[in-house]
């Protein structure tokens, strides 16, 4: 993708790290996007199978949630880089060893960041999910089923979009702190806006120069997203009466 | 040989863990019969409608529409579920249902509501759902509220467009669980107005109601239901001027 270039100010001289900045900012921006994505899925199935009444579902779902919302977020990044790439390789090596199949990738930091930043927001949207779908009305989902819905039907065009009012705000809430966490991904050398303004603000010494325009990034996204969530939030509660 | 009859139902058992709601209702309906199954609370009326289109499952007990037996089957454990999720689905779909709180979808305006079931589960054009929708809306006098969301309508305005959304299945046979129950007292006429019109056309109708005059004068055929068995049936002029049973006439005396 090509990035766009930061306007060099007269006010905002980046010493030439525009550009490396920019990219830097696109790189945390498809991280944050990607990892949503994966947390959204896995959030929508871990609380299917926390709701799903089957006992192992229930066990693997709260032992998922339990244990990735137990351990630092940190601890569970460095151990999906080095550890993801050593199980990758054992992969590898048995699969070619018995079956000759030819099966290897790099455990880059972009996709040990997805994986591990989708994870642990998977576990936090799991619980949004749970609650939001425990709070539709039952009698809303009986009227489904008297009409002879399907069961996806009734998913898809009565449980979901009922589900969604409760659960935007804690999506949203998410949303924030994940967009914060993708920051974290520097530490195992992903070269994100963060790794750039670090590396810009030693070999300079300016950290205000370079720090504060990715601080001003950041706030931007969250701030954007912010005014996002509330239209999202305006349409999914469309029929709703407040009381004040 | 005579249609076969919209809707029996043959000795339905249902057990909650130990304690036994129905001890062996059966109704026979032909087409037109306005049935009202009447009795205090907790007697199974509600239970019974509710297991006529399978949001209980009947413990034991036959239910056959328009001459298709239900069939079912039991799960691992023991348990008696219906055999066929796809039938039990096209079941329902020819006995639509009217909730004692209405449950019109609530992210959806009136019309939507109403179109929703015909579209996707009759699997008619979109064009021809609305028009349905709306000669129903009119029919219940609703018509002017159909873009409106459910809550922002009176109980009344409210069961009648859920009334509409039954009749747009254009079902064999409709089911109501205590239409009226919900509403205050100055909204139950309009929506008793509404079914009373239904009923002169000849649709087939079972009513759970507590509303003794409609089931009186309106109903062809009166179950009264007394802790899971019919203790009366029959015809309006013999349940409620002949009762043979003492709970029934205990049921009718006046209460204060």
């Amino acid at each position: 993708m090509a990035a766009p270039r930061f306007p060099e100010l007269p006010m905002l001289d980046l010493k030439g790290y525009g550009p490396a900045l920019a990219e830097g900012a696109v790189v945390t921006i498809e991280l944050a996007f990607l990892s949503l994505a994966l947390a959204v899925t896995l959030g929508l199935l871990g609380a299917s199978a926390k709701l799903s009444g089957n006992r192992v579902l229930t066990g693997v779902a709260t032992a998922y949630t339990t244990l990735i919302r137990g351990v630092p977020d940190l601890v569970m990044m460095l151990l999906f880089y080095y550890g993801g790439q050593v199980a990758v390789n054992a992969l590898s090596d048995y699969l070619w060893e018995t079956r000759q199949i030819d099966f290897f990738f790099q455990f880059d930091p972009f996709i040990s960041g997805v994986v591990t930043i989708g994870l642990i927001f998977g576990a936090y949207m799991t619980e949004t999910f749970r609650g939001a779908f425990l709070a539709v009305d039952t009698g809303q989902i009986e009227a489904a089923k008297a009409y002879g819905f399907s069961r996806w039907h009734t998913f898809r065009r009565v449980m979901i979009p009922q589900m969604l009012r409760h659960a935007l705000p804690g999506i949203g809430n998410n949303w924030q702190v994940l967009l914060k966490t993708t920051a974290l991904v520097s530490i195992i050398g992903l070269t994100d806006m963060v790794r750039v303004a670090e590396e810009a603000a030693k070999a300079e010494r300016m950290p205000f120069h370079f720090f504060i325009p990715v601080a001003a990034v950041y706030l931007a996204l969250t701030a954007g997203s912010e005014l996002f969530i509330k239209w999202l939030d305006k349409r999914a509660n469309v029929g709703v009466v407040r009381g004040n | 040989m005579a249609e076969s009859a919209p809707l029996i139902c043959r000795d339905i058992h249902k057990t909650f863990d130990k304690l036994e709601v129905l001890k062996g209702i059966s109704l026979e309906t032909r087409k037109g019969d306005v049935v009202s199954l009447i009795g205090s609370s907790g007697s199974g009326k509600s239970t019974f409608l509710r297991c006529i289109n399978l949001l209980e499952t009947p413990t034991s007990g036959d239910i056959i529409v328009h001459g298709d037996p239900i069939r079912f089957k039991n799960n691992r454990k023991g348990e008696r579920i219906p055999a066929d999720n796809r039938q039990v689905e096209l079941i329902r779909a020819r006995l639509s249902m009217v909730f004692q709180s209405f449950n019109l979808w609530s992210h959806m305006t009136v019309l939507e509501n109403i179109i929703e079931a015909p579209i996707n589960v009759l699997k008619i054009p979109k064009k021809e759902a609305i028009e349905r929708a709306e000669a129903y809306l009119n029919k219940v006098g609703i018509y002017e509220r159909k873009d409106y969301y459910p809550a922002q309508m009176s109980g009344g305005q409210q069961q009648r467009a859920a009334i509409a959304r039954a009749l747009a299945m254009e079902p064999e046979v409709m089911l109501f669980d205590e239409p009226t129950s919900a509403l205050d007292p100055e909204l139950v006429g309009e929506v008793l107005k509404v079914m009373q019109s239904l009923a002169e056309e000849g649709r087939t109708m079972i009513v759970v109601t507590h509303e003794m005059a409609f089931a009186r004068d309106v109903s062809t055929q009166v179950l009264f239901l007394h802790q899971g068995v019919i203790e009366e049936q029959g015809s309006p002029d013999k349940v409620f001027d002949h009762p043979e049973s003492e709970r029934m006439k205990q049921f009718l005396a006046p209460k204060f």
